[in-house]
């Protein structure tokens, strides 16, 4: 089968920046820590090959040690919402129609009408900007997306003929969901997964860019925008560079999203045929 | 009808709730003493003393919650802190920049994502098509705070067709103030059309797939008829939802946006408050939005009842 446009540069480009993120735990190629301040905002040359910042530090360098933060906390927070929402959403299933049941849908509900941004701002600013409020934050609103979505899925495959077969051999609600509807919806959880993936790298970006996120020194793509905000008249480059880095990362995870899609789900292709 | 109606409203007020004790219990109980989180480390005992008898930190939780609760029904959001006025005041001023700012937006996402969604439906597959797909691509990638930093550098600062920043108020008139706001509703409002032009594209190739259409087609419509006369009508109802759901992101997306505008909206009212540590406004103005939010998605509800009588059963 061939694989789609989508899916290979989705992956090339969503690779490159985990590489960049990889790479940058051994080597960068300056030292962001030091400043050079006769060197600063220097357009893109061939020592810097996207310029230097307002304190001459290198913003490639910046670039690559931001991508750990945001690939990290977007990373994290995904892992909060699969490993409390793909539970509840597979609980609810198996015991679909029962007040167990109505009680999860509910507080999903109840999750995804709060206005995400709103109540991540109200966390961090209660309980101090860092990196892990802001996974939190970011993470809180992931469960009810897996939930459902787990839910939907599972009750899907809950009416198959072999789960039939799994309860008259005996296993209980608890193994068949574990042992047979998790491996079923697998595709459709990272599938999703990529997609909020990306959401959590835009969340992460605009929690920094307010001064909600991760703080200095760490590097952040939202916080080298914000740093670049004023300076953007004589230095266009601190301003493009983070805004295009961002684009790129969120651009590729959500191709490779859609291409994950049509390659793992076949019923799409052939209604997109 | 009457039932839809009412299980929607036990939802909102159960939704109402729900937040409000979140809310509560986030500022007030989780922080431990609220007096000393907003006093800092330098306090004097006596100023938290004083602090905390006017917060009324000395009555029990329960007590505290329900008179919070008592004065924002009817319309006592409590004394700001930090500036000495009653929050609710400073609230009046600042719905009018961030509500207009909204609507602004939705109108602005809902003017381009029209043409462009039926636009590429009706070019389906060819070349019009993947240009405007691949442009929503780009669109729900951008970060709507840094598209608004472009936008600065090319509309204010390069050609000054537009201010940079700030509001020029409705007194100096509605031109001089939407100007003032049509940068940042752009900004705002493009990530949102990227996403209401797929919806609208996807709902029209659905309804373009269903019998009624294949029935007006043979009775001799053209492709583009169909679409017109039958297809869109009934693609509305999906896209309503959106515009609803867009109304609330947008209204709580204007927060990072008059960060950038220097907007003296609720945005800016949440975040002074937070660098001044001023809990009771933080408080009251994000009870407001979720409000807001709330009652934005039980209007698109009941709207959407109203238009599709299937889902009155539904539920």
């Amino acid at each position: 089968m061939k694989y789609s446009r989508s899916l290979i540069i989705g992956a090339i480009l969503t690779l490159f920046f985990l590489g960049a993120a990889a790479v940058s735990f051994v080597w960068t190629p300056f030292d962001i820590t030091l400043l050079d301040i006769p060197a600063k905002l220097q357009p893109p040359s061939l020592a810097h090959w996207m310029g230097t910042d307002q304190l001459g530090r290198d913003i490639l360098s910046m670039v690559m040690m931001g991508a750990r933060t945001s690939i990290a906390v977007a990373f994290l927070a995904v892992g909060i919402g699969m490993g409390l929402g793909i539970p509840l959403g597979l609980l609810a299933a198996a015991r679909h129609g029962s007040w167990l049941d109505e009680v999860i849908m509910r507080g999903n509900d109840l999750v995804f009408a709060f206005p995400s941004l709103v109540i991540a701002i109200l966390i961090t600013a209660v309980f101090g900007p860092s990196a892990v409020n802001a996974i939190i934050a970011i993470g809180i609103f992931n469960i009810p997306v897996f939930a459902r979505l787990s839910r939907a899925g599972a009750l899907s495959i809950w009416s198959r003929d072999f789960i039939l077969a799994a309860r008259v051999s005996g296993k209980s609600s608890a193994r068949i969901s574990v042992e047979h509807i998790l491996p079923n919806i697998g595709n459709l959880m990272i599938v999703q997964g990529t997609i909020q993936f990306s959401l959590g790298i835009l969340a992460e970006a605009a929690l920094s860019y307010i001064g909600l996120g991760a703080q200095p020194p760490t590097a952040s793509w939202g916080r080298m925008l914000a740093d670049a905000q004023t300076l953007a008249a004589i230095a266009p480059h601190v301003a493009l560079v983070p805004g295009l880095v961002i684009v790129f990362m969120v651009l590729g995870l959500n191709l490779l999203g859609d291409g994950l899609r049509d390659l793992l789900d076949p019923r799409v292709r052939v209604v997109r045929a | 009808m009457t039932r839809y109606v009412l299980g929607r409203l036990v939802s909102l007020i159960l939704s109402l709730a729900v937040a409000s004790v979140v809310i509560f219990s986030v500022v007030e109980i989780v922080p431990g003493d609220p007096a000393a989180y907003m006093l800092g480390i330098n306090a004097r005992p006596d100023t938290l003393q004083a602090l905390r008898v006017e917060l009324g930190l000395d009555a029990p939780v329960q007590e505290r919650y329900v008179a919070w609760v008592a004065g924002m029904v009817q319309g006592d959001f409590g004394i700001s802190y930090t500036y000495r006025t009653p929050i609710a005041a400073m609230i009046a001023d600042r719905v009018w920049v961030s509500l207009p700012l909204a609507l602004y937006a939705l109108t602005l996402s809902v003017l381009i994502a029209f043409p462009a969604g039926v636009f590429a439906a009706s070019r389906r597959g060819r070349l019009g098509d993947l240009g405007v797909m691949g442009s929503t691509q780009i669109g729900v990638a951008i970060p709507n705070f840094w598209f608004a930093m472009i936008l600065v550098m090319i509309f204010a600062i390069k050609l000054r067709w537009f201010p940079a920043g700030g509001f020029a108020g409705w007194d100096k008139g509605l031109f001089a103030g939407l100007k003032s706001l049509t940068l940042p509703a752009f900004a705002l409002a493009l990530p949102q059309a990227a996403i209401l032009t797929r919806v609208m594209r996807s709902s029209l190739l659905d309804m373009l797939g269903e019998d009624f259409i294949r029935t007006a087609r043979a009775k001799g419509l053209s492709r583009r008829q169909a679409l017109w006369r039958h297809a869109l009508r009934n693609a509305l109802i999906p896209v309503l939802t959106i515009i609803g759901l867009q109304f609330s992101f947008l209204l709580a997306g204007g927060i990072v946006i008059e960060q950038v505008f220097f907007l003296p909206g609720l945005g800016r009212m949440i975040f002074q408050a937070i660098s001044a540590r001023d809990l009771v406004v933080v408080e009251s103005v994000v009870m407001l939005l979720v409000f807001l939010v709330i009652m934005v998605n039980f209007v698109v509800d009941l709207a959407y009842g109203a238009v599709d009588p299937r889902l009155r059963t539904a539920r």
